[in-house]
């Protein structure tokens, strides 16, 4: 059984790079965007630390930890998440989902790996660039444990960002009409730029229980000093498994409420 | 002949776009939730101005500040650019050709058709601006209220027209959606959409002042927050609509060469 979806794994990879193939020059323009992104997003950071040490309890470097975070996975969200997904809302409105549905696999497994933009590679590293920056900043090196911590974060925060993507497809099949999905989506992340402890109130409970930004962005970060504590690394890693099971099940009951385009 | 039949319809066309924004609000609602970031702007920025104030802006200026901020962009934007691309790429664009109108009155009432359903989510938050911050949230003088409509509307007629230019360049290229983005992010760092443009750097600042984002959503914020007297303001203005006619002219003539290389199949 899983030797079976690996190989079909195997088989969704080479058909989608072969097609990136063919669009050799998007590469470099690629690139290019991905690097004004970050660069760009860079620019309130600059104007909020300007003629200030730190803001709610984070120096500059420290907050630059949480923008490397967020623009690492935005390239893990943008280069493996979105763009097969995407397909899924195109499938919903045109009515060809019936063809996925139809295959002898799991159709959440056949929609999640049908495309790859591997191009989306250079957000990583403008990630990693961003955390040797921040630590050059900060005059020292991340905490081993920390590293391990936040290694293991994440793999959760991809987790926790696919079963929101999940989510919101499923909404896709209630309102069909939604080209902005994708935007809405990444609109919501952005606010994970910030280190949590920004928030106060009512915002804070949001993006702490109901769309876990926090763990997304805030806890790697304070994993990398070393001084995310051991019961937020295991409630993260729990609050994940626990999303991605709710996100399944509402993908199964989304599909189970879908009607064909001829029916 | 063609502008008189336009003005004719459009009345019509506008009840449609109404009607329209009626029919899909779920999507309206997603379109509100996704223009959020003001808010978290403000939570951002209250926070920053607790320890020691920014510029001029204290807790509740800033509050003042993106609560209009938000106001101002459920009230000018467009989507011209997607329906455009879309309907290149879908061929459905040569069932609007047919019609004895521009296409673009079509988009201009769709967007303008939902102000209505727009306004609804704008004057309580408007409103509640008043309730958190006080008068100083909506203009004090009598002249900042013709103004204040002026500015909103020419920052929605940049918007448009901005979003019609890139949407037409996908007749010439696969596909206008990268370009979108990139006019996306100039936008969000130079409109004062997450911060007022005041707060810049001189030199960026000399930029945003130049550039067109500032004027689509900076400028009637400003005029709503009261940021400037009578003079600078009208200054401001001028303009704001300085480049709402280099627009037009850009993105009419665009239009017109691009339609002629149109050819939909089946469409």
């Amino acid at each position: 059984m899983i030797r079976r979806y690996l190989r079909l794994l195997g088989v969704q990879l080479r058909a989608s790079s072969l097609l990136i193939l063919q669009y050799r020059g998007d590469f470099l323009l690629e690139g290019l965007v991905s690097l004004f992104w970050t660069v760009t997003a860079l620019a309130p950071l600059f104007v909020v630390y300007r003629g200030r040490e730190s803001v709610a309890g984070w120096s500059f470097g420290e907050a630059l930890l949480v923008v490397g975070w967020f623009t690492l996975l935005q390239g893990v969200l943008e280069g493996a998440i979105t763009p097969s997904l995407n397909g899924v809302v195109d499938h919903i409105r045109k009515g060809t989902l019936d063809f996925v549905l139809l295959k002898p696999a799991d159709a959440q497994f056949l929609v999640s790996t049908t495309r790859f933009l591997p191009w989306r590679a250079t957000n990583v590293l403008s990630g990693v660039g961003l955390f040797v920056y921040a630590f050059h900043l900060l005059d020292r090196g991340p905490s081993l444990p920390g590293l391990f911590a936040s290694l293991v974060l994440l793999g959760s925060s991809t987790l926790l960002l696919y079963s929101m993507w999940i989510l919101t497809v499923s909404a896709a099949f209630f309102v069909v009409r939604v080209d902005n999905l994708t935007y809405f989506f990444q609109s919501i992340f952005d606010a994970a730029r910030w280190p949590s402890t920004v928030f106060k109130g009512t915002l804070s409970f949001i993006f702490t229980f109901i769309i876990p930004l926090a763990l997304m962005t805030t806890f790697p970060a304070e994993a990398m000093l070393g001084r995310l504590p051991l019961k937020s690394l295991v409630a993260a890693v729990g609050g994940s498994l626990a999303f991605a099971f709710i996100s399944r099940r509402v993908w199964l009951r989304s599909i189970g409420h879908y009607t064909s385009a001829s029916s | 002949m063609s502008l008189r039949n336009a003005a004719r319809a459009f009345p019509t066309m506008l009840r449609i776009g109404f009607s329209e924004a009626l029919a899909y609000r779920a999507e309206l609602l997603i379109w509100v939730v996704s223009t959020t970031m003001p808010l978290i702007m403000m939570a951002l920025w209250t926070a920053v101005a607790r320890e020691a104030p920014v510029g001029r802006y204290g807790t509740q200026g800033f509050v003042g500040y993106f609560l209009a901020t938000f106001v101002v962009r459920q009230l000018t934007g467009s989507w011209a650019a997607w329906q455009i691309n879309f309907e290149v790429r879908q061929g459905t664009l040569a069932m609007r050709l047919l019609r004895p109108i521009s296409p673009l009155w079509a988009y201009a009432a769709e967007n303008l058709g939902a102000m209505p359903m727009r306004l609804l989510v704008a004057v309580p938050v408007a409103l509640l601006s008043v309730a958190a911050v006080g008068r100083e949230a909506v203009p004090q003088t009598a002249w900042g209220w013709p103004v204040l409509v002026l500015a909103i509307f020419g920052g929605w007629l940049i918007t448009f027209l901005a979003n019609v230019a890139i949407g037409t360049m996908v007749f010439f290229m696969e596909s206008s959606q990268k370009l979108m983005d990139v006019w996306l992010v100039l936008f969000f760092v130079f409109s004062g959409y997450m911060y007022p443009v005041e707060l810049f750097p001189p030199l960026l600042r000399t930029a945003a002042d130049w550039l067109p984002f500032r004027y689509q959503i900076g400028l009637p914020v400003e005029v709503m927050t009261g940021a400037h007297g009578l003079a600078e303001t009208l200054g401001l203005l001028g303009r704001q609509w300085l480049w709402i006619l280099v627009l037009a002219v850009f993105s009419f003539t665009l239009w017109r060469r691009g339609v002629r290389r149109f050819a939909a199949y089946g469409g």
